[in-house]
């Protein structure tokens, strides 16, 4: 995975609630059996027209928001399917860090194993670094101070220590539980003796 | 110290406490389908891993597959392709699928109650944001992204934060006409889409015990669109009548000892919740959702939102977005919404109870002339079923369409989908933009509601069409 340290750039802001994870990859695109290549889709509803054609009016298709990698957005960002399409489509845009005031559980999960960094904000936090994109103007983000820095201010956010870690390093989630084999071996075999049926013995 | 139901699994499963305070939760069952799964086997080769515990592993094709004749096979080739995937990898990693072929084949929620893979106590996970539906069985559920399948498959087990401990009681009878559907649209519409973000749900209360295993199944469903991590409901004899003689279910000595243990299954009492909220099984409604999120919903007799009304300036945006998409003006009567289409299926709505009530309502009537209707069921389990009772006839004789089993027009992956403006009365859980094709509209209901709006050619109370 790749590792997360520091942004910097003119965040997109998409000023909408509740946005779901059709309308951040919609299920035509899901057929794929890759990871990558699903960018050019992103929003694809929002992006494109009946005919094809980009809808100048959507954010992401304007300059220089065509190459943003951080995406300010309404409250509940990512809600509804568990696809992990969704924060592959972003990466695949180039995005790499989300902001908004929350998120739905499993897409939150889903973009720490992707090398992607979703940070909460209160509201009003949120509005005031959206200026910053109107204006076009950039911020960066640095993740081991836990703060964005914007003009002279700048915002400290929280964010899970072992979440952190993984992120900055570039951890995979899988080698580290592997680590734990052996108490692994230990549970199956407990779990045999006291819930055989589980193994359908 | 007096422990939740959803206490006692965690604490079941906890293979290894991290400092952090995630934990390593050991994971009995894991479901795969074709569409979250191929980048995780591929991960799996990329790195040389195999699968820890395939005995504990059922895969399905559902997403993709064509629910027309199936003889041709899948036409669309990226859609074969992945289906194709799913059914190499299987065999290479040497976990049982169920091919399209395969009677037992159906959605993935569907067919893990049916052959009892779904079991009290037991961790399910599945990449799939429905898989709460399995708590209806006291199991703890979860949905996951791919590359947690991944993380399952290598190491049988998945990294966790315990959530807060939620419980909503629903206590009464509820009126006629009135289902489970209603009572999780209803639930929804109260706590919102992110109500339950980071807690798992027990439902709780006179009227959830009172609930059949499939009404439960429901109930559970649906707790994703309420934002919750998770779902589930105490086990009791329904469940465990429904699971004795289920093709995994446990046998003999093995039955005898499970039981012992499921009957512990329950929420102490004394036990804390973090949050509580209670409702009323007599103060329900049938219900539809007006708009592009699960929590607008409004009751049969009630009018869509008007905006203008609306105080937040965030919200009355979002009404305005959602009533410019779905095409209805302010105010308009629920009764006054006219269709085009009916869906029923899905996971939420896609079993042997579901097409018996749709059944009930059809019998001896005709779907409206405009309207174009189909029953999808959910497995070929049930379809089988359903043809044994004679209900497709029913549905045929009142002009619906009578399919293969799949998830079909509840995602549109297949060749069921809305053309744009179509508006359609659909079973399912999910009524976001563009979920049933790009520009559709959809309006959940009760499969009863789904069967009355197709008669009316508009959404309709259910209540009038009581045989
Ligand atoms: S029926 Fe719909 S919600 Fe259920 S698994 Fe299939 S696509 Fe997902």
């Amino acid at each position: 995975m790749q590792k997360f340290h520091s942004l910097q750039g003119v965040p997109a802001y998409l000023p909408i609630v509740n946005i779901d994870t059709d309308m951040i990859i919609p299920a035509q695109f899901l057929k794929t059996i890759k990871r990558t290549g699903l960018g050019k889709n992103l929003f694809f509803v929002m992006r494109y027209d009946d005919d094809g054609n980009e809808i100048k009016d959507f954010i992401l298709n304007q300059e220089p928001y065509n190459k943003s990698k951080i995406l300010i957005t309404g409250k509940n960002f990512g809600c509804g399917s568990s696809r992990e399409h969704a924060p592959w489509a972003l990466l695949d845009f180039g995005i790499t860090c989300v902001i908004s005031s929350s998120y739905a559980d499993i897409f939150y999960n889903n973009c720490f194993k992707n090398g992607i960094l979703p940070i909460i904000l209160e509201e009003e936090k949120i509005k005031e670094l959206s200026e910053y994109s109107n204006r076009k103007e950039e911020i960066s983000i640095e993740l081991s101070e836990e703060k964005i820095i914007f003009g002279n201010n700048e915002i400290k956010f929280d964010i899970d220590p072992f979440k952190k870690k993984c992120l900055l390093e570039g951890l995979d989630d899988i080698a580290l539980s592997l680590e734990k084999s052996k108490k692994i071996t230990f549970f199956e075999k407990n779990l045999k003796d006291n819930k055989p049926w589980i193994f359908n013995d | 110290m007096p422990l939740t139901l959803y206490d006692k699994i965690w604490n079941d499963h906890l293979v290894h406490q991290q400092d952090d305070g995630t934990a390593l939760l050991f994971v009995d069952r894991h479901l795969v389908h074709e569409v979250t799964s191929p980048q995780a086997f591929e991960g799996l080769r990329n790195f040389n891993r195999k699968v820890r515990q395939p005995g504990l592993t059922l895969a399905v094709a559902d997403h993709n597959v064509p629910t027309t004749d199936r003889s041709k096979g899948i036409s669309d080739k990226e859609s074969k392709i992945q289906v194709d995937t799913l059914g190499s990898n299987c065999k290479e990693f040497g976990i049982l699928f169920f091919g399209m072929d395969d009677k037992r084949q159906g959605i993935v929620h569907i067919i893990g109650p049916e052959q009892g893979f779904s079991q009290p106590g037991t961790v399910i996970v599945c990449g799939d944001s429905h898989t709460a539906t399995h708590g209806a069985f006291g199991a703890l559920p979860f949905g996951i992204g791919t590359s947690e399948v991944e993380h399952v498959l290598a190491t049988q087990t998945l990294v966790q934060k315990k959530v807060k401990n939620f419980r909503i009681n629903v206590n009464g009878k509820l009126p006629i006409g009135v289902t489970s559907k209603d009572v999780i649209l209803q639930i929804i519409g109260t706590i919102g889409t992110a109500g339950g973000t980071g807690s798992v749900i027990e439902y709780a209360g006179s009227l959830i015990s009172s609930l059949s295993v499939e009404q439960r199944m429901t109930i559970c469903n649906m707790t994703i669109e309420g934002g919750a991590k998770s779902g589930l409901i105490a086990p009791d004899h329904k469940i465990f009548d429904y699971l004795k003689n289920k093709p995994m279910s446990p046998k003999n000595e093995n039955w005898e000892k499970a039981m012992k243990y499921w009957k512990t299954l329950k929420t102490d009492e004394g036990a804390k919740f973090d949050k509580e909220i209670n409702l009323v099984a007599e103060d329900i409604l049938p219900m539809i959702t007006w708009g592009t999120s699960p929590q607008d919903v409004i009751t049969i007799e009630g009018k869509v939102p008007n905006p203008e009304k609306e105080q937040d300036i965030d919200k009355k945006n979002s009404i305005e977005r959602s009533l410019r998409y779905m095409g209805l003006k302010a105010d308009t009567l629920a009764k006054d919404i006219k269709i085009d289409k009916v869906f029923i299926g899905s996971c939420t709505n896609g079993r042997i109870e579901d097409l018996r009530e749709v059944a009930k309502i059809l019998k001896d009537k005709k779907k409206a002339a405009h309207v174009e209707a189909m029953v999808v069921p959910g497995s070929g389990l049930v379809k089988e079923q359903a043809e044994q009772e004679g209900l497709d006839k029913i549905f045929i004789k009142a002009g619906f369409e009578w399919r293969e089993p799949g998830c079909s027009m509840c995602l549109a992956m297949n060749a069921d989908k809305l053309k744009p403006e179509e508006r359609c009365a659909s079973t399912s859980n999910r009524n976001f933009e563009g979920r049933q094709g790009r520009g559709g509209r959809t309006h959940l209901v009760s499969p009863g509601m789904a069967a009355a709006a197709a008669v009316a050619g508009n959404l309709d109370d259910v209540r009038k069409y009581q045989n």
